[in-house]
């Protein structure tokens, strides 16, 4: 009975180590703190109305950076945890996580790093600046986009959820490489949970990529052909298109092993003609793609920031076209360079190791081509322009130790060595991360209409700048010395653990540089009336059809659809003069809980599956069909807005903004640095105890 | 009104400056510190002590040459780029709408084609002259018969009959095979970074590693392939002697009273960490087959040519 009921669930298997309950305690807190707040302000139903069931791309979008924000933060947390493990655990001292649980650590990190953080920044920036950019009011599918966000909500609870609910994580590394990933050698739930979080995320990607493709290749304005995009929504429409493609291959490989698990079939064991090779090549074929996925976004906001810092057009553009198609094309055929090393001929390594090095060639294309944008320019270096310089330095070492990697006989010596580990932290940190923290302060007053503070902006990037050399370049020497990656232990003869102190150094002013960007968003905020951008949603004289729109942009985003003659639109419209607009009715999605349902559905049976609870997997299975046939004879899904409602918002909006510009502080006011931030805050506590203001609570 | 734009102008530098100082400092400090900390330390990738561990240094060696000639003046450029086009500087007050130069699209595309031609031109070669299966020379290798087991290194001596644990010697200069297999042991890789490297031990399969070692030492063996608890814990010591010294450890292990028989098989195959090295003078015959056999019903198991 009681397995029927609830499966392998055991009292013994909830959290019990000090370290494991800090999480579970957190997590729960968090929970009801943020819920007692939501209803003694009485924002829970707008925030349901407003926000959870939206499927305005805009709103979408910032609740992907805040639940990718809230992740860097607990991927971040797992970093030090990892570090500080590395510099004491060295000869006596076994630090003070078991192998175990090191290993569980290093596995959410990379999971989590990539899909709950990089993704869902990518994924957030794509939704807020693609419609905006190609000239649409919405996405091609606004119900599968909701879907999408909320099966990758899905994903970050499965991911956390050992917290909670008890067992552990997996502990295979982010891959979950079998046989290591098998029945016979991971035994517990860690990996199930691996399976179902990746599993209910990567359909949510799959989803979102589908529907993006769509909406860039149907939905683009008049006039707006294929090589009039701007490049952003190039990176975007090579991305989605490679996670199209491999993201099914994710799905199906999760399946096997899953099969392999609970089925007791063979496609990856060791014995019964299972072959742990197949699934090794099966996750790099999607593995290899999906840093690719991350990075092609990235690309396009640096040609952006590059072009409009510059105050020039992109020096090729059809280069850099052809540069982000040439590097999605090879990308999907790379995936074996991660294991040259697993012993296939000389043949096969060479072609594969040439491959890898063909990327390299439209990369670097895409740099001469920054180049060549910057030159007689006239750059102006706010903060988006800072974070691209950091990315070239930085991206340029991971490039270097990347064609290094690709050469068989070097990877042979470097293969799972920690220089692989601060290879690809270079450009995923280098490329991806900053990549999204430039177009966050690039496009930060489209999403707000205030600018980012620039004092505190520039500060975080000098710590993330300083701390990274502190941490990968000790990262890389010790690679050279024979460190592998994902040790919870070391010799003291080795020598190592100057570097891995040092390392945790940089970890720590890494974790400054993050403190530094709450700081400068929080800083913003408080001087909203200073920072307030009057231009009427163009700050940066802007060359895009994005900044065509007010800041914050109307749902509709635009009361007019451009038409478009050029790849900078906007530019253009600047130089001929904007046009006085003609209201028009607009169509607009109705919002929907639908993918709210069907994500719990789906989370529920996630977790039923890892806890092999059946008669939840039955109901939940049940429940998503029939909510998905119930979404899909609504046909009332739709409203109109008439040309006179359009003119009275329109109107509204203006008023409103003429009035925000009034209280526009005059220039004398200072920015506000970390210092002053921190007296206002200590003065704003100050306050409340002198008031008894709480009171009013 | 000159003096107002002078004075911001100067705060505006000093706002670039002191980061990039800082920066530099930093990066100097930590060149003498890394500096001093590996002093005397087994750097293995740039201190290789065997032939293929050499080649391949060679090979890293030309590789990062040629990249870094490409790249260090390719950033040089782009910064020195971004500073003389910045907006203070008045020198360059002009806006010119687009790119005059029609050549400039071709140099984008032909400088990184060429230098991946010429780093092609040498990998093709090396990936062939450097594969793992490939023998060192036309002299008979020495064999060792590698097994993976949690979370320990099994070596074989099938001409010497001895077997010993996390521990293995090799005369010098002469060519010596390991033939790589695991038992009821995860995805695993064996890796000497002093004499060359790595290559991932399979239940099933047999990977063959071809070293020569050129230099007398004890070097650092590892796992790099997480594998479970035991990860961390699964090194051993490959130790480099003379054939002299060779020999005479063969036969002090031959004298040594514990066999590997079946019994003492099964006891070291159960999981465990951290274990220390042991020697066995006599192995059970077949051993060695008997375990690439268990997991494929073949005694060649998966040949990796």
């Amino acid at each position: 009975m009681k397995e029927f009921l609830v499966g392998k669930l055991n009292w013994s298997d909830l959290p019990h180590d000090w370290v494991m309950f800090g999480g579970t305690a957190t997590f729960i807190l968090t929970f009801i703190v943020a819920l007692v707040v939501l209803i003694r302000t009485n924002k829970l139903k707008w925030l349901w109305n407003e926000w959870l069931t939206s499927v305005d791309p805009k709103k979408i979008g910032i609740m992907y950076f805040i639940s990718g924000g809230v992740m860097l933060l607990r991927g971040g947390l797992d970093v030090l945890l990892m570090w500080a493990q590395q510099a004491l655990s060295s000869g006596d001292s076994r630090g003070f996580l078991t192998a175990e649980h090191y290993q569980e650590i290093f596995t959410a990190h990379g999971n989590i790093m990539v899909f709950f953080v990089a993704m869902a920044f990518i994924f957030g920036l794509i939704n807020y600046i693609v419609p905006l950019q190609i000239g649409a009011r919405d996405l091609a599918s606004p119900f599968l986009n909701t879907l999408g966000f909320w099966l990758f909500i899905g994903g970050i609870v499965m991911v956390n959820m050992f917290f909670v609910f008890g067992g552990h994580y997996a502990a295979t590394g982010w891959l979950a490489v079998a046989p290591l990933s098998g029945k016979e050698f991971s035994p517990g739930v860690g990996v199930d949970y691996w399976i179902w979080s990746l599993m209910i995320s990567g359909i949510g990607t799959t989803l979102g990529a589908i529907n993006f493709i769509m909406t860039i290749l149907k939905m683009r304005a008049p006039g707006m052909k294929l090589l009039k995009m701007p490049l952003f929504t190039w990176g975007s429409l090579c991305s989605m298109i490679m996670a199209v493609t491999v993201f099914p291959l994710l799905t199906a490989t999760l399946f096997l092993v899953y099969f392999d698990r609970v089925l007791g079939t063979h496609f990856f064991t060791t014995l019964g003609g299972g072959d742990p090779m197949m699934y090794t090549n099966l996750i790099w074929m999607w593995g290899h793609p999906e840093v690719y996925v991350l990075i092609l976004p990235a690309f396009g906001v640096f040609s952006e920031v590059v072009s409009t810092f510059s105050r020039k057009p992109i020096a090729s553009y059809k280069s850099a076209v052809a540069g982000m198609i040439g590097v999605s094309a090879f990308a999907l055929s790379v995936w074996l360079h991660h294991f040259f090393t697993m012993g296939a001929g000389a043949d096969v390594n060479a072609f594969f190791g040439i491959m890898t090095m063909v990327i390299a060639i439209p990369t670097s294309v895409l740099v001469f081509n920054w180049i060549a944008t910057m030159y007689k320019g006239k750059i102006k270096f706010d903060t988006p322009m800072l974070w691209f310089m950091g990315f070239v330095a930085i991206f340029a070492i991971g490039g270097i130790t990347g064609v290094m990697l690709a050469i068989p006989p070097i990877d042979f010596q470097l293969h799972n060595s920690l220089f692989l580990v601060a290879h690809f932290h270079s450009t995923v940190i280098g490329g991806v991360l900053f990549g999204i923290f430039c177009a966050i302060s690039y496009w930060f007053p489209k999403f707000t209409g205030i600018r980012l503070n620039e004092r505190i902006g520039k500060l975080a990037f000098w710590f993330w700048v300083i701390g990274f050399c502190l941490s990968f370049i000790p990262m890389y020497v010790l690679g050279f010395m024979g460190a592998s990656r994902r040790l919870d232990h070391y010799d003291a003869s080795t020598g190592w653990q100057p570097l891995f102190i040092l390392m945790f150094i940089g970890g720590l002013v890494i974790a400054i540089g993050v403190a530094m960007q709450l700081a400068q968003i929080l800083a913003s905020f408080i001087q909203k009336n200073k920072l307030r951008d009057v231009t009427g949603g163009d700050p940066w004289n802007g060359r895009t059809l994005e900044w065509a729109t007010s800041s914050p942009p109307q749902f509709y985003n635009f009361t007019v659809i451009p038409q478009v003659s050029s790849v900078d639109a906007y530019w253009e419209m600047k130089q001929q003069g904007i046009q006085k607009p003609v209201y028009e009715d607009i169509h607009m999605p109705k919002n929907t809980a639908v993918g709210i349902y069907i994500s719990i559905y789906g989370t529920l049976a996630s977790f039923a599956f890892v806890w092999e609870i059946n008669w939840i997997i039955v109901v939940s299975i049940i429940g998503i069909i029939v909510t998905f046939i119930r979404r899909a004879f609504t046909e009332d899904s739709e409203y109109t807005i008439t040309a006179a409602e359009v003119q009275k918002l329109e109107e509204k909006r203006i008023k409103k903004s003429l009035e925000d510009d009034k209280h526009k502080a005059d220039d004398s006011e200072e920015e506000m640095g970390v210092i002053e931030l921190v007296k206002f805050i200590i003065n704003f506590v100050l306050n409340i105890i002198k008031n008894k203001s709480w009171r009013k609570w | 009104m000159d003096k107002v734009g002078v004075g911001k102008r100067q705060k505006k530098r000093s706002s670039v400056v002191w980061p990039i100082l800082i920066l530099l400092t930093v990066l100097t400090a930590m060149f003498f510190f890394i500096k001093y900390i590996i002093k005397g330390k087994n750097v293995a990738l740039l201190n290789p002590k065997g032939l293929i561990a050499q080649e391949q240094y060679n090979l890293l060696v030309f590789t990062v040459t040629v990249l870094l000639a490409a790249v260090i003046p390719t950033m040089i450029i782009l910064y020195y780029t971004a500073w003389k086009y910045r907006e203070s500087n008045s020198v360059t007050a002009a806006l010119p709408e687009a790119n005059k130069n029609k050549h400039i699209v071709a140099y984008m595309w032909a400088i990184p084609i060429v230098i991946m031609l010429v780093l092609a031109n040498t990998m093709w070669p090396a990936t062939h002259r450097l594969a793992p299966q490939r023998p060192i020379n036309d002299s008979k290798p020495l064999t060792i018969q590698v097994v993976a087991m949690r979370w320990k290194w099994l070596f074989i001596y099938p001409d010497q009959k001895i077997a010993t644990v996390n521990f293995v010697q090799i005369p010098i200069n002469t060519p010596v095979k390991f033939e790589m297999t695991a038992d009821e042991m995860p995805m695993s890789s064996f890796w000497i970074p002093n004499l060359g490297g790595q290559l991932y031990t399979m239940t099933g399969h047999v990977n063959r590693l071809n070293l020569m070692a050129d230099t007398v030492g004890d070097y650092p063996g590892s796992t790099p392939e997480i594998n479970g608890n035991g990860f961390a814990g699964m090194k051993f010591t490959a130790r480099v002697s003379s054939d002299d010294d060779f020999d005479q450890w063969v036969k002090q292990v031959k004298s040594l009273p514990e066999i590997l028989d079946s019994a003492k098989y099964e006891d070291i195959l159960r999981p465990s960490e951290y274990n220390s090295a042991a020697f066995y003078s006599a192995y059970e015959n077949n051993l060695y087959d008997k375990v690439v056999l268990k997991y494929t019903g073949s005694a060649e198991g998966h040949k990796h040519e």
